[in-house]
């Protein structure tokens, strides 16, 4: 069973859905006993970080999660879920995040050309670093593989932990990994049949 | 580097999918979910639902479609017809949909974009402008093509896009159903005018108005067409190939896996 977790921001249709249609068990819900049950966790999140943090640690669910983590479960963070795995968020201000992943949340302005539009939305296909083992996430994908991205805001100073990049005008944080806690920009409940073999992946850990 | 999306849009009128030339003589085509998988299948990067119904039953048909396709698909999903409020858009979030697409809701009431950006980000809003030259001026039409709103559309899709659209499909009524290709002149005019996203919806009658499209105007993100894909003029897969195989970047789908 996994337990996607609900704190009030995001859509959680397609991520339910998806589950559904790679025939594995989820459940939404916003409580820590039933995230404690699970045998793994999905953060979702789209929106802002200092409200999604705050909603996060207002409801209880950051010292939950971080408490199933650090007993090993799996957990895997989605888009303003992966950025809120990091120590902190420059998105409006400076913001305390999980700190599960080393590195900081910066906006992609001035980073990547001025002709590029921001937020980057659209498909991209992964590259996988050269100095490391492809991840087990990956293990029913190829690189090259393209997943659906929408952000304005990137994984920063985290070279140790990326397990693939996506290039736009620089080349972005796609996704990020440290032990058994996992993060994508991109969004795999969007990203078609290469999304929901990431997904099927996941549920095997 | 980032693809060029190709968008299949189905417009849908109680629970059917219907397309009709230049606004008019709309006829019934195809089931919205079928037509739905098979496109995200041949590799659509992306679908929009736009809901024609007036009533409040084609409405409620609508939501139901809506729901059962984003539980069969897994691309994303952008919504637009009736939006008119924040529970317009609340309640095509809650049904799957990613995107929410104002066009005449904007138009009544301009703060409904800055408060759906607030609340569900930009990257959720998505401006629609229907478009058409009148005495040389590109003018805003309101209520599917049938109202002249006497605005200037440059400035107006600008003012959107200021408010937080974080997307802007420019549908240009003049090219609309003729066939003959994208209204690049437009689509120019507009990518000129804004950082975000620009979506050409409007005129594509072959294969070819695509290569066109982004050859000319690298600045365009994707390209939208119903009839042509509907009535299986043009195949989304070979379409891809055929980019791909004049150097535009696209995403190539591998379902057998």
């Amino acid at each position: 069973m996994t337990a996607i977790v609900d704190y009030g921001v995001g859509n959680l249709f397609s991520l339910k859905s998806s589950f559904a249609a790679i025939g594995a068990e989820a459940v939404v819900t916003n409580d820590p006993e039933a995230i404690a049950a699970s045998e793994r966790i999905i953060l979702p999140g789209v929106g802002a970080f200092e409200d999604a943090a705050k909603k996060l640690r207002d409801a209880g669910l950051d010292r939950a999660i971080l408490g199933e983590t650090e007993k090993g479960k799996p957990l895997l963070g989605i888009c303003l879920g992966m950025q809120m795995l990091f120590e902190k968020s420059y998105e409006y201000g400076e913001h305390a995040g999980l700190g599960l992943i080393q590195g900081s949340v910066k906006p992609m302005l001035g980073v990547i050309p001025a002709e590029l539009k921001i937020p980057h939305i659209g498909w991209n296909p992964l590259i996988f670093p050269k100095n490391r083992e492809k991840s087990a996430l990956y293990r029913y994908i190829d690189e090259g593989d393209c997943v659906y991205f929408v952000h304005s805001y990137y994984g920063a100073d985290c070279d140790d932990a990326v397990t693939a990049w996506a290039e736009y005008g620089a080349l972005l944080t796609a996704s990020v990994e440290r032990g058994n806690v996992f993060g994508t920009q991109f969004h795999p409940e969007k990203s078609g049949s290469v999304g929901l073999r990431i997904l099927k992946a996941f549920t095997e850990f | 580097m980032i693809t060029k999306r190709i968008i299949p849009c189905l417009d849908v009128r109680n629970g059917r999918v219907v397309k009709g030339t230049n606004f008019e003589n709309l006829g019934d085509v195809n089931d919205p979910v079928a037509l739905a998988s098979y496109y995200s299948a041949a590799g659509a990067d992306e679908l929009v639902f736009y809901d024609i119904t007036a009533s409040a039953e084609g409405r409620a048909l609508f939501t139901d479609i809506l729901k059962k396709t984003a539980e069969t698909i897994f691309i994303p999903l952008t919504v637009g017809g009736g939006i008119n409020t924040i529970d317009d858009f609340d309640r095509a979030l809650k049904c799957g949909a990613d995107k929410v697409s104002v066009n005449s809701g904007a138009i009544r009431n301009p703060d409904l974009i800055c408060e759906a950006a607030k609340k569900y980000g930009d990257q959720c809003v998505v401006i629609s402008a229907d478009v058409k030259r009148v005495d040389g001026r590109f003018t805003v039409f309101a209520k599917g093509g049938r109202e002249n709103t006497g605005m200037e559309a440059i400035s107006w899709i600008k003012r959107c896009v200021d408010n937080g659209a974080g997307e802007v499909v420019l549908n240009s009524i003049d090219s609309d159903g003729v066939k003959n290709g994208f209204d690049l002149e437009m689509l120019d005019a507009v990518c000129n005018a804004v950082g975000v996203p620009v979506i050409a919806s409007g005129g594509a009658g072959k294969a070819e108005d695509f290569i066109t499209l982004f050859r000319t105007l690298p600045k365009v993100d994707a390209g939208l067409a119903a009839s042509i894909f509907h009535f299986g003029e043009v195949n989304i897969g070979e379409l891809k190939k055929l980019l791909a195989a004049n150097g535009i970047n696209v995403r190539q789908v591998n379902e057998e896996r």
